[in-house]
């Protein structure tokens, strides 16, 4: 909300030496922030008048535009030649020139300047250009008279235009309806500085009845109606500039006197008010909801159709506006309107919210219903209208007004007296709390209980319909008083349990694979099917059971994410392209897998949900497990002094899983496999042995060329993906300490051959199994397909480790101990020692 | 072939064991290397060395005579092999020395092992805001990204007609009559949270949240908090203020908060949060000569929104709001970054590019 300090000053007495920057900080400590200061004019400078065009010649230019060489009087004893673009004005007019040596806002030096064959010696401005509003339709054109007199040529534009002012924009959070009006916001600033306001928007005593033009209220959604009559309005007559200016500066466009009337009303009151062409109405008004079918063309020119909730005012040519959200364009006031109706009445927010998001129709009069509007103030509204159109316009008020419903009683709140200073920590005593309510308007009684103390009963004022519960007062107070008065202090001390096992789990394998050299990566979760059909998922793949959005950001990617790995893949791309060559990356993030299950439960919330009621809110969404997962490319290490480079390769792609899995005390188990989006050949499948059985929780390997080339990575690039949720739950926790031997090792190396098809997993399970409890460690440190051995077969060497707890080993028992692995090799995968 | 033995010294004429003993040491003085050093040993302290020979001498002289030659062969001696044994010893720290020199290596070559990796810096400034809690006796909860729409608004007292539920604001799963969306707060886990834990709770919970924002340098659709949560007997805005101070201690340095009244339907009172400038302190404010960037210049920061939990929602919970009352808070995780280590441009958060996530290395100390 844009507040003019002008408008302000009219409304507080503020004391001489307050200045704007006082009046921001004051509101932005009661809750109304103040984000910005705007200062109208300020950026004007140098020569800018007010000038007379005395003639002008139309030239039609090479370039297709027609320009104005005109001769304008600016009070000096020639006339100067200036050149204009604009066609809105006829000799005579009053216009602002801003003259050689003038800057304009943006930093615009005027100068005289040869231009289209002239030199032009000034320059006469439009609303924009001086920086008093958006409009550039045409040159600013100056009432003929101002104040009964004629502009003084040369005089000061800005002066006489009345626009220099300051504007605070105000931040209204949803809750304080009130402030939307130079009225909510002069008193907020008045009680904040202590000084005097007077309301000049007062309730009237209500004039109940239908003496002015006939109203029927047909629905409970309009509480109230006041009409008033008007007639004779000077149809000519134009808004005064200090209404103009005021209207411009709260960043409303002047349209024409009996408009900008009532939105300067609605400025100062908040009562959004609408006037009817009375020569256009037929019959009474009748407020009413729609009905099907019902159709409104509203004052945008749109024609709309009508929903059975949306509160309709209406007369016997059917719906005329869509009640306080936008008039209807049947009987709006055109430029021969001479009688009026005047409409202020009160609607009920929640109906308004509904009818203007319906129609997409965000008005100043929308937006002020939907926040609450002072239900006491249509009729003070409605009067101070008519008394502006009497004064500026010259309208006969007819004495006879209309005001139907009722003004409802505010709602009570009884709140020990206590409450305040109890709930927001500061030392404040009872009988600051009453006078911050009765400042606030709020009328206060108190009693007192013989148990609990001292009770306040509370009634708010009209206009603050967001005072209900006894935490809304509380609130209250803290506005008023400030929130600095809150004495920080920390709660007791608690016996918190650290972290979680999971989290400290995950944070464990994000520090581990980071530390192995992996840089971690956030990405956006939205996918789309394309992205799904470049990893080569089958129609059956877990992956293309997507989560569609309803409103997704891009069309283009209506999904959530079933694997991170689409996201990681653009983000490869992204870094090769901007010439990141050597890219280590990872992600841990929720994937999103849709089932069939129903909708979420939405529960009553006046009292806590029902155990199963719960479990229909929380038990239905879809899975959302925690993958890891990484991709790789480039080199791993750089080739240089010391050698030639590694590349990344499957392996790294493994190193990843293995490291995270290290980091949980898990052992992982690998086989090849064959799943999108790797390489039908390097592909690891990676599992948890359990009692129960593998549990796979992953994939890692080479990508398939196909998938690498559709999302423009690098050849060869690799991957991984793993359920960390689900490697987490297989972690062991807590774990055994073994006996450390002192006894020194007894060193075993074996080479066993074996065909080329047999893995090397498999072979040093079985030596393992052979070799019984003796063996301490086992690596495989050679691996040779050659001419040493057979066609089809391969020589795996293998270094072995044995230990005893209590002795050191002979050398028969180790080398009875190794030729039982090689037996349980032979046994298991046809290996055969090595001569 | 043998050679000749020398001629060794009288046994009993002093001077001439002396003579003997000084051209030992000498010859051991001589010595430049270990090398030499063994060849004078050879020659002046073995058996058929002078003194050497002069020793063997002494067995065929009279026994009066014995004595007397002893000691002075034995004196000789003596300090001829103490002589040898320093020679020695500051022979072979002088070759050690001259010989590690030769293995000398250019330690400005690069290394080229493979750099160590890093956490985004979201990740890490959470991890480290979260340390902060738990270190206070605080517990880290977590949910689901994807909610059901009842926790991410109804039960947070959000009404039907709030314009954050529309489609304009809020990302909803298709159909939207499933009442299913992407959270817009993680305050969904605190109502979790109060519909399944005992109290008192102290609670924080960071994580994803999702808005159906445009994606430029200051917005993006998908950012990250952390939301906090007491609920206690006697709970106050106190509580609040003195848990906010603390914590801006803990990320920023000696600086203070400030709360000023805002709205929020979760909370009531309800206030936005103000961090002071942890780079000026406020020095650069009406002071055009040393602007701050990182406050614009203006000494406070808007840093989240807080208040105590709107008894309407405790009571959604079936939390006793005559006996307990709570406080709550919430802050953006990136734009706390964005602040706090001057990154210029949202999007390169989630854009991917190693540099970014690469620039925070020391974590979020």
């Amino acid at each position: 909300m844009r507040v003019p300090m002008s408008w302000l000053r009219e409304l507080v007495t503020l004391p001489p030496s307050t200045t704007t920057a006082q009046v921001a900080e004051t509101l932005t400590r009661a809750g109304l922030q103040v984000e910005r200061i705007e200062n109208i004019g300020g950026e004007v400078s140098g020569p800018v008048v007010v000038g007379k065009v005395l003639e002008f010649a139309a030239e039609s230019h090479k370039n297709g535009k027609t320009i104005r060489w005109c001769h304008v009087d600016v009070g000096e004893q020639d006339p100067r030649g200036i050149v204009c673009g604009a066609d809105n004005f006829a000799p005579g007019d009053y216009v602002v020139v801003a003259l050689p040596g003038a800057v304009l806002p943006g930093g615009f030096e005027i100068s005289a300047r040869k231009t289209y064959g002239h030199v032009s010696d000034g320059m006469i401005c439009a609303v924009d250009e001086l920086g008093i509003g958006k409009d550039h339709s045409g040159i600013l054109i100056l009432p003929e008279t101002i104040g009964g007199e004629p502009p003084a040529l040369g005089a000061d534009a800005m002066d006489v235009l009345m626009v220099r002012d300051e504007v605070l924009e105000v931040d209204v959070t949803p809750d304080i309806g009130y402030a939307l009006s130079m009225r909510g916001v002069a008193r907020e600033l008045a009680q904040g500085l202590g000084v005097d306001f007077v309301d000049p928007y007062l309730p009237n005593a209500p004039a109940w009845g239908v003496e002015g033009y006939p109203v029927r209220i047909d629905s409970d959604k309009c509480v109230n109606f006041v009409a008033i009559s008007l007639t004779g309005l000077d149809s000519k007559a134009s808004s005064p500039l200090w209404m103009s200016s005021r209207l411009s500066a709260a960043g409303m466009r002047p349209i024409s006197l009996g408009v900008d009337i009532t939105n300067y009303v609605m400025l100062e009151s908040g009562q959004p008010l609408h006037a009817y062409d009375a020569g256009k109405l037929s019959g009474p008004i009748v407020v009413r909801t729609a009905e099907p079918g019902e159709k409104l063309e509203t004052l945008d020119g749109v024609t709309r159709d009508l929903d059975p909730e949306d509160l309709l005012i209406t007369d016997d040519s059917g719906p005329i506006g869509l009640a306080g959200v936008m008039g209807g364009a049947t009987t709006e006031l055109s430029d021969g309107t001479t009688d009026i109706v005047l409409e202020a009445a009160h609607f009920d927010p929640v109906t308004i919210g509904r009818s203007f998001r319906r129609h997409k129709l965000l008005s100043e009069a929308s937006m002020r219903f939907a926040r609450g509007v002072d239900p006491a103030v249509p009729l003070a509204a409605a009067r101070m209208a008519a008394r502006l159109m009497d004064e500026l316009g010259g309208a006969e008020i007819r004495e006879e007004i209309t005001m139907v419903g009722s003004i409802p009683a505010m709602p009570g709140c009884r709140i020990r007296a206590d409450l305040p200073a109890r709930i927001l920590g500061a030392p404040i005593s009872e009988e600051q709390v009453i006078e911050v309510f009765r400042a606030s308007g709020i009328k206060v009684s108190g009693d007192k209980d013989e148990v609990t103390g001292e009770w306040l009963s509370l009634r708010p004022p009209t206009w603050r319909s967001d005072l209900v519960d006894p935490y809304d007062y509380v609130e209250e107070v803290g506005r008023k008083i400030g929130l600095g008065v809150v004495r920080p202090e920390l709660p007791r001390p608690l016996m918190g349990r650290g972290y979680t096992f999971e989290q400290s789990s995950r944070a464990a394998v994000l520090d581990a694979v980071a530390g192995a050299g992996f840089v971690e990566l956030i990405t956006l979760p939205f996918i789309s099917g394309e992205e799904l059909d470049k990893l080569g998922c089958e129609a059956n793949d877990p992956r293309r059971a997507v989560v569609r959005l309803a409103n997704p950001l891009a069309d283009t990617q209506p999904f959530m994410r079933t694997t991170l790995l689409p996201g990681l893949f653009v983000a490869l791309a992204r870094n090769t392209s901007r010439s990141n060559d050597d890219v280590f990356v990872f992600e841990c993030g929720s994937v999103f897998l849709a089932n069939d299950k129903p909708g979420s439960l939405m529960p009553d919330v006046s009292r806590r949900p029902r155990p199963d009621e719960i479990a229909a809110v929380t038990g239905n969404l879809p899975d959302q497990p925690r993958m890891l997962a990484g991709v790789m490319a480039g080199e791993w290490l750089p080739a240089g002094w010391q050698g030639p480079a590694q590349r990344a390769d499957w392996r790294h792609a493994v190193h990843l899983v293995l490291v995270a899995a290290d980091a949980l005390g898990v052992e992982l188990g690998r086989r090849n496999a064959q799943r999108a989006p790797w390489h039908p050949g390097r592909c690891a499948e990676l599992f948890v042995t359990t009692r129960e059985g593998d549990v796979v929780v992953g994939h890692a390997g080479e990508l398939h060329p196909k998938v690498a080339k559709a999302f423009g990575l690098p050849a060869r690039a690799c991957a991984t993906e793993i359920n960390l949720d689900a490697l987490i739950a297989l972690a062991p926790r807590g774990g055994q300490v073994s006996s450390i031997s002192p006894f020194p090792m007894t060193k075993e190396d074996v080479a066993v051959v074996v065909d080329q098809d047999v893995t090397a997993s498999s072979v040093q399970q079985a030596l393992v199994d052979g070799a019984g409890e003796l063996l301490e460690s086992i690596r495989l440190f050679d691996v040779y397909i050659g001419d040493q051995v057979e066609q089809g077969r391969k020589s795996l060497a293998f270094a072995l480790g044995f230990r005893a707890p209590d002795r050191t080993l002979k050398a028969a028992e180790a080398s009875a101990a190794r030729d039982a692995a090689v037996a349980m090799a032979a046994e298991r995968c046809g290996a055969v020692l090595r001569a | 072939m043998a050679t000749a033995d020398p001629t060794p010294p009288n046994p009993l004429d002093p001077d001439e064991v002396m003579s003997a003993a000084d051209a030992a040491l000498a010859a051991i003085d001589a010595a430049a290397t270990t090398e030499q050093l063994r060849q004078v040993r050879n020659d002046y302290t073995g058996d058929r060395s002078p003194l050497g020979l002069a020793n063997r001498a002494i067995g065929s002289l009279e026994p009066g005579q014995r004595k007397t030659a002893g000691q002075i062969i034995g004196q000789a001696r003596g300090r001829v092999n103490s002589a040898m044994a320093f020679r020695q010893k500051d022979l072979e720290a002088a070759e050690l020395e001259a010989s590690l020199l030769a293995e000398r290596v250019d330690v400005t070559l690069p290394t080229d092992l493979h750099p160590r990796g890093a956490l985004h810096p979201v990740t890490a400034l959470l991890r480290r805001m979260s340390d902060v809690f738990v270190s206070m006796g605080w517990e880290v909860v977590e949910g689901p990204e994807l909610e059901a729409e009842w926790l991410n608004f109804d039960a947070l007292n959000i009404s039907p007609d709030h314009p954050a539920r529309g489609l304009t604001d809020t990302l909803f799963v298709d159909p939207i009559t499933d009442h299913k969306l992407l959270r817009t707060q993680t305050s969904p886990v605190q109502m979790r949270t109060m519909l399944s834990r005992e109290l008192p709770i102290y609670v924080v919970s960071p994580g994803k949240v999702f808005r159906a924002d445009e994606y430029d340098a200051t917005h993006l659709p998908m950012f990250h908090q952390i939301e906090g949560l007491a609920i206690d007997q006697g709970i106050t805005m106190g509580h609040l203020k003195g848990t906010l101070d603390h914590l801006a201690k803990a990320i920023f340095g000696q600086v203070r908060t400030r709360l000023r009244p805002h709205y929020f339907p979760f909370t009531e009172p309800s206030a936005e949060m103000d961090l002071e400038c942890f780079v000026c302190h406020g020095e650069s404010v009406g002071n055009p000569e040393c602007p701050c960037r990182t406050c614009k210049s203006e000494g406070w920061i808007e840093w989240g929104g807080c208040g105590v939990v709107n008894p309407r929602v405790l009571a959604v919970a079936g939390i006793d709001t005559e006996v307990y009352s709570g406080f709550a808070f919430g802050m953006g995780v990136d734009r706390t970054v964005m602040f706090r280590n001057n990154a210029p441009d949202l999007r390169d958060f989630v854009e991917g590019d190693v540099r970014f996530s690469r620039s925070l290395r020391g974590g979020a100390r």
